[in-house]
């Protein structure tokens, strides 16, 4: 065989199966979404979307979840985002390549490879136990907040040497100071990637349930939370226990399928709202 | 050498760098004199652009350097505590080797320096614009699009904004590392005009491997090699009748 040929089969072997790879991982996904779409979809409707459970959650809808959900959500974004691209900004910015500083970001690696139930036992002993918050949103949030750190300095930092350094040098170069530099030359550039990562890191803590299982999350409540320190009912957990926990299991599937449903439609309605975030950042700068 | 009365802008003296622990200037003094162009050349890695970049102190931004010696700028020690550096860099302007544009408009690009030197009148920072521009010899070229982002224009045209920006904030020194490495001949050509009509104005330290372009530009060169001055005198005598045997050398293209 003609060494021209042979060389043609193998690119012809290697790209089929670098397209089987992409569609089985699209194919999986698709599955997914097309079995929960078909058995959720059925459960959706505006009283489901706007009521609280009834009759020991046989019947009624998520809104106490969907709305815990968001309040917790928003407290873990209070915390993680600006410490998170503060932090992102010292280690790539200020902080002076050494061992300490090699340390530190190893150390930050290794947080975001930490297991979720560890973060919640963590805090509950820090938030609940220690500072006095209660089994409340302020404590679930910030416990999802601490979580999500690790996630969202990583991206900013990914995001800010994106940035080229001509923009850092060409400003110092005109008497800048390195402040100057990195607020009007770097972070204008940086800010789309930075808020991308931290909003996928969002959209994670929001669909967790470990960490505020002992932190805040209740199995049921009857009345929306009226203070950052009641209690609160989320929708992953309120899945956990429609699909495992319930007295009726095989009644409520349908409510289970459609909490995962919206559930799901949330965390991707996150993600879209980065991609939709980052292009038109990208493009206001053109 | 043969030196005439000429003010000394830059002065650099017994001046040490170091990388960590590799010597990168080896002991250099040399005058770079008010208004002339000094050119420095040198095979690669012979301390060129890091000398050049020690003159606006660009490598205090480098992990793990350290300097010896001393640079005077009007007979004042650039090192010495009460010296702001970013007033230094303010004075001793630079234009790199790669433009560097910044993704703004062209407008923005050159009223950046002014903006972050706390100018706000927008009625000036119009007229510093245009005027930079046409001391880059740009404004003809640019003046119907000012809005356009930089990144449109041409690879010489960038390399012209760049020297634009630099002139916005009225220095006194304008540094060039190696301007023309990555533009076209007539892009390097208009930048050559362009040093010529500058140092009337400015003092020009230009850092070039393109010989025949430092005989075109300077008043004076500057060989080094290996870190050293090898030799430093007015430009005509480096290329008609150089003093050192390296220099001949090097500027007959024996080496380098």
């Amino acid at each position: 065989m003609k060494a021209a040929t042979r060389k043609a089969i193998v690119q012809g072997v290697g790209f089929f199966m670098l397209r089987v790879a992409m569609a089985l991982v699209l194919a999986v996904l698709f599955l997914f979404l097309y079995d929960i779409g078909k058995k959720g979809g059925g459960a959706i409707s505006w009283e489901f979307l706007s009521q609280a459970p009834r009759k020991g959650m046989t019947e009624g809808g998520i809104f106490p979840a969907i709305v815990g959900t968001f309040l917790v959500t928003l407290i873990t974004a209070v915390l993680s985002v600006p410490l998170g691209m503060c932090a992102a900004i010292y280690l790539n910015e200020y902080a002076r390549q050494s061992r300490l500083t090699r340390l530190i970001r190893l150390s930050i690696r290794n947080l975001s490879g930490v297991p979720s139930i560890v973060y919640g036992l963590f805090g509950v002993i820090l938030f609940v136990n220690i500072l006095h918050f209660g089994t409340s949103i302020l404590s679930a949030g910030l416990t999802l907040g601490l979580m999500t750190l690790p996630w969202t300095i990583t991206a900013s930092e990914e995001a800010l040497k994106t940035v080229p350094n001509s923009y850092r040098e060409g400003a110092l170069a005109l008497g800048a100071t390195k402040w100057q530099a990195i607020r009007t030359n770097v972070l204008p550039y940086a800010v789309p990637g930075m808020l991308t990562g931290t909003v996928l890191g969002l959209a994670r803590a929001a669909g967790e349930t470990a960490p505020i299982l002992f932190t805040g999350a209740a199995f049921y409540l009857p009345f929306l939370p009226k203070s950052l320190g009641d209690q609160f009912m989320a929708l992953p957990y309120h899945l956990y226990i429609m699909a495992t926990q319930h007295h009726a299991i095989q009644q409520v599937r349908p409510l289970a399928y459609g909490t995962a449903l919206v559930l799901i439609a949330l965390v991707l309605g996150m993600n879209m709202t980065a991609i939709i975030l980052r292009y038109r950042l990208r493009r206001k700068q053109r | 050498m043969s030196s005439d009365r000429r003010p000394v802008k830059f002065k650099a003296e017994n001046l040490d760098f170091f990388y960590g622990t590799t010597r990168a200037l080896k002991n250099v003094t040399i005058e770079c004199f008010d208004r002339k162009v000094t050119a420095i050349i040198g095979p690669s890695g012979c301390g060129k652009s890091t000398f050049i970049r020690t003159l606006n102190r660009m490598n205090d931004v480098i992990a793990g350097t350290r300097i010896g010696g001393r640079i005077l700028l009007d007979g004042k020690d650039i090192h010495a505590p009460d010296v702001d550096v970013v007033e230094l860099r303010r004075r001793v302007g630079m234009v790199f080797q790669k433009p560097n544009p910044f993704p703004k408009s062209i407008y923005d690009n050159i009223a950046y320096g002014l903006r972050i030197n706390g100018m706000r009148d927008k009625r000036r920072i119009e007229t510093v614009v245009e005027q930079s521009l046409r001391g880059a010899a740009l404004w003809e070229e640019v003046k119907d699009r000012l809005d356009d982002n930089a990144f449109a224009l041409s690879g010489g045209q960038q390399q012209r904004l760049c020297i634009a920006r630099a002139l916005a904030v009225e220095p006194e020194v304008i540094l060039f590392d190696e301007p023309c490495s990555a533009i076209d001949p007539i892009a390097t050509a208009k930048v050559e005009d362009l040093i010529e009509t500058l140092k009337k104005r400015y003092t020009v330290v230009i850092v070039t491997h393109n010989m025949q372009q430092a005989a075109r530009v300077s008043d004076y060169t500057a060989f080094m090699m290996l870190g050293e001055l090898v030799e430093f005198d007015v430009t005509a005598k480096i290329f008609t009748n150089p003093a050192n045997k390296l220099t001949e050398d090097y500027i007959t293209g024996r080496f380098g």
